[in-house]
């Protein structure tokens, strides 16, 4: 049984489902990408095993503990972290305050944390002070990233990390996704960069109208001829 | 000539007087930035908060002068803030449980919110002429003036006088005090910065576990303490009428959009533009003139560029060119 899971699950927005027995899971250490088409449903998976939308059906556990009715707030504080696409810092605050917002809810000393954020990613202690509006796209996605690494996560998951950054950048990026998982967080990603997303992870499942299509290491998927064809394009 | 007379008229009529409006607008402009940044409507109730908070204050002060409790020299009204402002605090806080809340956990947006808020307005304004009524009143008791101007003419044997009103004195300082300690707690507390980072992004607040009733809750206290000591310090300062209440609001608002609308230090600056552009503008140059030019060239008329009475022209022309040409205010910086 895998640390993360989402089992079965079925659902949507309200109207018709768009993910129907999708099943998804990831250990610790380990980064799983979740890649399809557009429109396949990716993020809604992923959103689903936050608590952002309401399963009809299946069931989502962390290292075995049912908490597929706890609001993602609650999941929160089971050591679930989640990066949006899109508005994942706060704007009109600065870098240090950024991550002290990420540990809101840990009453203890977080300045270790913090120490460790910066180890981690050196730049964002060179402008803890800045505000975040003023840093570029993929200082961003650091300050991002730091932010829900600040309650030290069990689970981390990114929603296209790498969306509208250079690709300098989107490899500067996979490479603090690797350290981060050096420190043994489980990671789940879905990713537009199919290629290069693949060449990180350990797993992926490649999702086509919200259910399951393929599924395996990063080197199968990368050599199977039909994913190939269907879906990396080449 | 007489520059030192002419410098000693101005400060008398235009600096000092507009440094006490300032500040007695700018607690009001960062009231309606709270509401602005944090609950996302405008509160076209300010005014009429700020009264209504006042209202308590004036109560309470005859309450006091009754059983003979003073402050010397200082106005009672200073010892009934902190019971106006629990006042106003339950007020808000009870208006927010059966109006606004409802509003907002629907999602209504935030035109519809600012007409509910007309709603309270009208509400409060009834609510505040039932209690006290419409009359002006004055509740300022102790010392009226620091420097009388006859007393500063002897002192320094100049034409001009300049005298200082109390009040004047204790808006400015008071305003210091309170928007030092409102800096402090938004920039250097969890809470603070918890509400800024509501106000920045609401869903990534909620994904990092802030909890938006408190928040809100602490806005609208925050709020109360603002009404309150604004509405009291202008009510000290030149007198205690709902109707003028309900029209400063919109020197308020013009100061919150100048500053631009979220920003509280831009708000804080706002009222201090607004108060000297009215009073710039509406100040009649005459004596300034005689004091500065050759007696030649003494003017006859009253050199005033507007009559008084336009004076909320003055502030709704400002809001009108920001709005066209500056709309996120003319401060750069940091929302909320």
């Amino acid at each position: 049984m895998a640390f993360f899971e989402g089992q079965n699950m079925t659902g949507g927005y309200g109207g018709a489902d768009i993910i129907t027995s999708c099943n998804i899971d990831v250990n610790k250490g380990e980064i799983v990408a979740i890649l399809g088409p557009n429109g396949a449903g990716k993020s809604t998976a992923m959103k689903a095993m936050l608590g952002l939308l309401n399963l009809k059906n299946g069931v989502v556990k962390i290292d075995g503990k049912d908490i597929s009715n706890l609001s993602p707030q609650d999941r929160v504080k089971e050591g679930i972290s989640f990066v949006p696409q899109t508005r994942n810092v706060f704007t009109g605050l600065t870098v240090r305050e950024n991550l002290e917002m990420g540990a809101f809810l840990r009453n203890e000393k977080i300045d270790k944390v913090i120490k460790e954020i910066y180890d981690l990613f050196p730049i964002l202690e060179e402008k803890k002070s800045q505000l975040v509006g003023e840093l570029s796209g993929g200082q961003r996605q650091q300050v991002a990233l730091g932010r829900a690494l600040m309650i030290k996560p069990s689970v981390l998951m990114l929603d296209e990390p790498t969306a509208g950054v250079s690709p300098i950048v989107m490899d500067e990026l996979f490479d603090h996704i690797l350290k981060v998982k050096q420190t043994n967080v489980a990671i789940l990603m879905v990713e537009q960069n199919a290629k290069q997303a693949l060449s990180i992870s350990d797993r992926g499942y490649v999702l086509v109208t919200g259910e399951n299509k393929f599924s395996g290491t990063g080197e199968e998927l990368l050599n199977d001829p039909e994913v190939r064809r269907s879906f990396l394009g080449a | 000539m007489d520059f030192l007379n002419a410098l000693i008229l101005l400060l008398n009529y235009i600096v000092v007087p507009a440094l006490s409006y300032g500040s007695q607008l700018a607690l009001g402009a960062i009231f309606v930035t709270l509401i602005y940044g944090i609950l996302r409507f405008a509160n076209f109730a300010t005014g009429d908060m700020m009264s209504f908070g006042t209202m308590f204050a004036v109560l309470l002060t005859w309450y006091f002068q009754s059983l003979g409790i003073s402050l010397g020299v200082l106005p009672t009204a200073l010892l009934t803030i902190p019971f106006a402002i629990i006042m106003m605090i339950l007020y808000m806080l009870t208006i927010d449980k059966f109006v606004f809340s409802y509003y907002r956990i629907k999602k209504s947006p935030p035109v519809q919110l600012a007409m509910v808020s007309i709603g309270v307005m009208f509400v409060t304004q009834a609510i505040v002429r039932i209690i006290i009524g419409p009359f002006d009143r004055r509740f300022f008791d102790g010392e009226r003036f620091i420097i009388k101007a006859n007393e500063f003419k002897e002192m320094t044997g100049l034409n001009e006088g300049l005298s200082i009103k109390s009040t004047q004195v204790l808006t400015i300082i008071i305003t210091i005090i309170v928007v030092s300690i409102l800096f402090w707690f938004l920039n250097k507390t969890k809470t603070g910065k918890s509400m800024r980072a509501y106000s920045d992004n609401e869903d990534l607040a909620l994904l990092s576990g802030i909890d938006p009733k408190r928040v809100v809750m602490i806005t609208w206290m925050i709020a109360g303490i603002l009404a309150t000591i604004g509405g009291v310090l202008y009510g000290l300062d030149k007198s205690f009428k709902p109707f003028t209440y309900f029209n400063n609001m919109l020197p308020i608002f013009a100061a919150a959009i100048v500053g631009g609308i979220g920003n509280p230090f831009g708000a804080f600056l706002g009222g201090y533009v607004i108060a000297f552009s009215e009073i710039f503008l509406t100040y009649a140059y005459k004596k300034f003139f005689t004091y500065v030019l050759p007696e030649s060239m003494e003017p006859d008329s009253l050199i005033q560029l507007l009559s008084t009475d336009y004076k909320f022209a003055v502030s709704f022309s400002i809001l009108v060119i920001v709005l066209l040409f500056r709309p996120s205010g003319i401060f750069k910086g940091k929302v909320l």
